[in-house]
């Protein structure tokens, strides 16, 4: 069925993503890729991959963004132009056009827990749901030929034939950094939406109307580089120094 | 968005084929003649070859029967539907016409208001979608069943004159609807032109509360499924091109061939070769200015996508 379900779901399984914390290693996106080629459905294909002009579908891509203050250009005024690594795959919106659009039933958005899922065996591949997302998280198959999407893992977090540990998604237990967090964003007292409510995590394109499920973490302020300067005649003075290091002090300052 | 042949040549051919059934269906042609005949089977043919062509883009084309199921919340599925339903009325209209020499105006009227309404599931589709903010207006719906009827009405006139031997009204229909057509379609263009863009690299990151955002990196180094399918762009100046060039063949030049063989057929011209010659002309040029404004109405939209990818 290509309705979304009528009533909220009980459940918001999503992810919760600290754009402070990412270092944008990527390892997310290669263990997403290593884990759904060979797990639900359809094998994510690339086409020429030995070639120039290797492509091939991905469920989670990381973009890097320059981040530029008002006033930012001049270094160690307002504030540094800064970098931040931004990882996105499918946010589960809980108004996900992706599915209404949907002319075959294919798409869907699961009642029980919020998670939008393709089956593949219904799939015509027309495309239409990539043009209705406005976040890019949907990439067709083309050799399969059907739409390929983040499934959360549901391979892995209902997967009692794993370890407990394991029962997360792929990005986020292979995430080195711990920039990505798994859990149940319908539950206010869930680890996910503790962090989302003390880090005030947002939606992106809110204006889209499409309500997204995963949140993302802003970066904390940072201090300018000016603000560290005075560290450095600190570097200067040796006049605290004890034991061995008032005595090496000593012995350099005589050489 | 990447203008895709086989959607332009869909939308295109059958928009013309179901806005031909439109006027067909109203009686206004000489069921008895021969070009009447001529032009429903034009008609059906019309819409069969767009909807094959549609299906070439497809990734599992076997499957293409499933897209009848979701008419509760799919334009498309609406659209499969209705593109199949359609074909009960007009079957049967080109068969008492083609066999019989007879019009039915319960059937006729039933298989216009089935074509129109399929022109408009068509444009829906595109219409609905809010990450496409060049097309989510009310004014694209306005454009497609404009420029169907126009098409339509500008063929309907070539074969109504060479049924007939005398001027057609759908020559009339065929002139005031190219005028709506484009006007409509210019006041279009000025909304694409005026549109202040609805998301942001600033809101697609979520990142706009610490500065001004702009892509340093690209995910991956080469083209990927988004970037080729809503990446297209268009360079302006040769937009600017294409716009006057859809104008002149889909709207200007038809318009004035049909002024030319009206004024000529009511000022007591005998309607031969040459009125009819014109008005195929005339349909023939529209089918090209519509090719461009449909490979435009694709290549200049931008899919909101492309605030993560730096478009
Ligand atoms: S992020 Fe895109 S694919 Fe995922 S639910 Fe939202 S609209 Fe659908
Ligand atoms: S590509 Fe598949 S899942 Fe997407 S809208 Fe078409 S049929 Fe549905």
């Amino acid at each position: 069925m290509t309705s979304l379900p009528a009533l909220p779901t009980p459940k918001k399984l999503g992810l919760v993503i600290d754009l402070d914390v990412c270092v944008g290693c990527h390892a997310c996106v290669v263990n997403c890729k290593e884990w759904n080629t060979g797990g639900y459905g359809a094998a994510l294909s690339d086409q020429h991959p030995y070639g120039a002009d290797v492509s091939g579908a991905w469920l989670n891509r990381v973009h890097s963004f320059e981040v530029v203050p008002e006033g930012g250009e001049i270094v160690g005024e307002a504030g540094e132009a800064r970098i931040v690594h931004f990882p996105k795959s499918c946010l589960h919106c809980e108004d996900a056009p992706c599915v209404t659009v949907c002319p075959t039933g294919a798409s869907y958005k699961r009642t029980e827990d919020g998670i939008v899922l393709v089956d593949e065996e219904k799939c015509i591949g027309c495309g239409l749901c990539a043009w209705s997302c406005p976040y890019g998280a949907r990439e067709m198959d083309l050799a399969a030929g059907v739409m390929k999407k983040c499934t959360l893992c549901i391979d892995r977090i209902y997967n009692e034939t794993l370890e407990e540990l394991d029962r997360q998604p792929a990005c986020v237990r292979t995430c080195p950094a711990n920039a990505r967090h798994f859990g149940d964003l319908g539950d206010p007292s869930s680890v996910v939406s503790m962090m989302v409510a003390a880090r005030g995590g947002i939606d992106l394109m809110p204006e889209q109307g499409t309500r997204p499920v995963n949140k993302y973490l802003p970066p904390r302020p940072r201090k300018p580089l000016a603000a560290s300067a005075g560290q450095m005649p600190k570097g200067e003075d040796t006049s605290g120094a004890t034991g061995f290091f008032a005595w090496l002090d000593g012995m350099l300052d005589r050489i | 968005m990447h203008p895709a042949s086989s959607i332009i040549v869909f939308t295109v051919l059958s928009g013309l084929g179901y806005g031909l059934a439109a006027f067909l269906g109203l009686g206004l042609l000489d069921p008895s003649a021969f070009a009447t005949k001529v032009a429903y089977i034009s008609a059906l043919v019309l819409i069969a070859g767009g909807l094959l062509s549609s299906t070439l883009h497809l990734g599992n084309p076997r499957r293409a029967w499933r897209a009848f199921s979701q008419w509760r919340s799919s334009w498309l599925s609406r659209e499969g539907v209705l593109s199949v339903l359609v074909f009960v009325p007009l079957a049967m209209s080109a068969w008492l016409c083609a066999m019989e020499g007879r019009y039915s105006a319960p059937i006729g009227i039933a298989g216009s208001l089935l074509s129109l309404a399929t022109v408009f599931c068509t444009s829906m589709i595109y219409a609905s979608l809010k990450s496409v903010q060049a097309w989510h207006t009310r004014l694209t719906s306005a454009c497609y069943l404009l420029f169907s009827l126009a098409g339509g009405a500008l063929l309907g006139s070539a074969f109504g004159v060479a049924g007939s031997g005398s001027a057609s009204p759908l020559s009339f229909f065929a002139l005031v609807l190219l005028i709506s057509a484009w006007t409509v379609k210019i006041a279009w263009l000025r909304h694409l032109d005026s549109l202040k863009p609805l998301s942001t690299p600033e809101s697609a990151t979520g990142l706009g509360a610490v500065g001004r955002v702009r892509l340093f990196e690209r995910p991956h180094v080469t083209e990927n499924y988004l970037t080729s399918e809503m990446g297209f762009r268009v360079a302006r100046k040769h937009a600017a091109k294409l716009r006057k060039f859809a104008l002149l063949l889909g709207g200007l030049l038809p318009g004035a061939l049909v002024f030319l063989v009206l004024a000529a057929l009511l000022a007591g011209a005998e309607a031969g070769g040459a009125a009819i010659l014109a008005l195929m002309a005339a349909s023939l040029s529209h089918i090209i200015g519509m090719l461009a404004e449909r490979w435009l109405f694709f290549a200049e939209a931008r899919h909101a996508v492309m605030n993560y990818y730096g478009g």
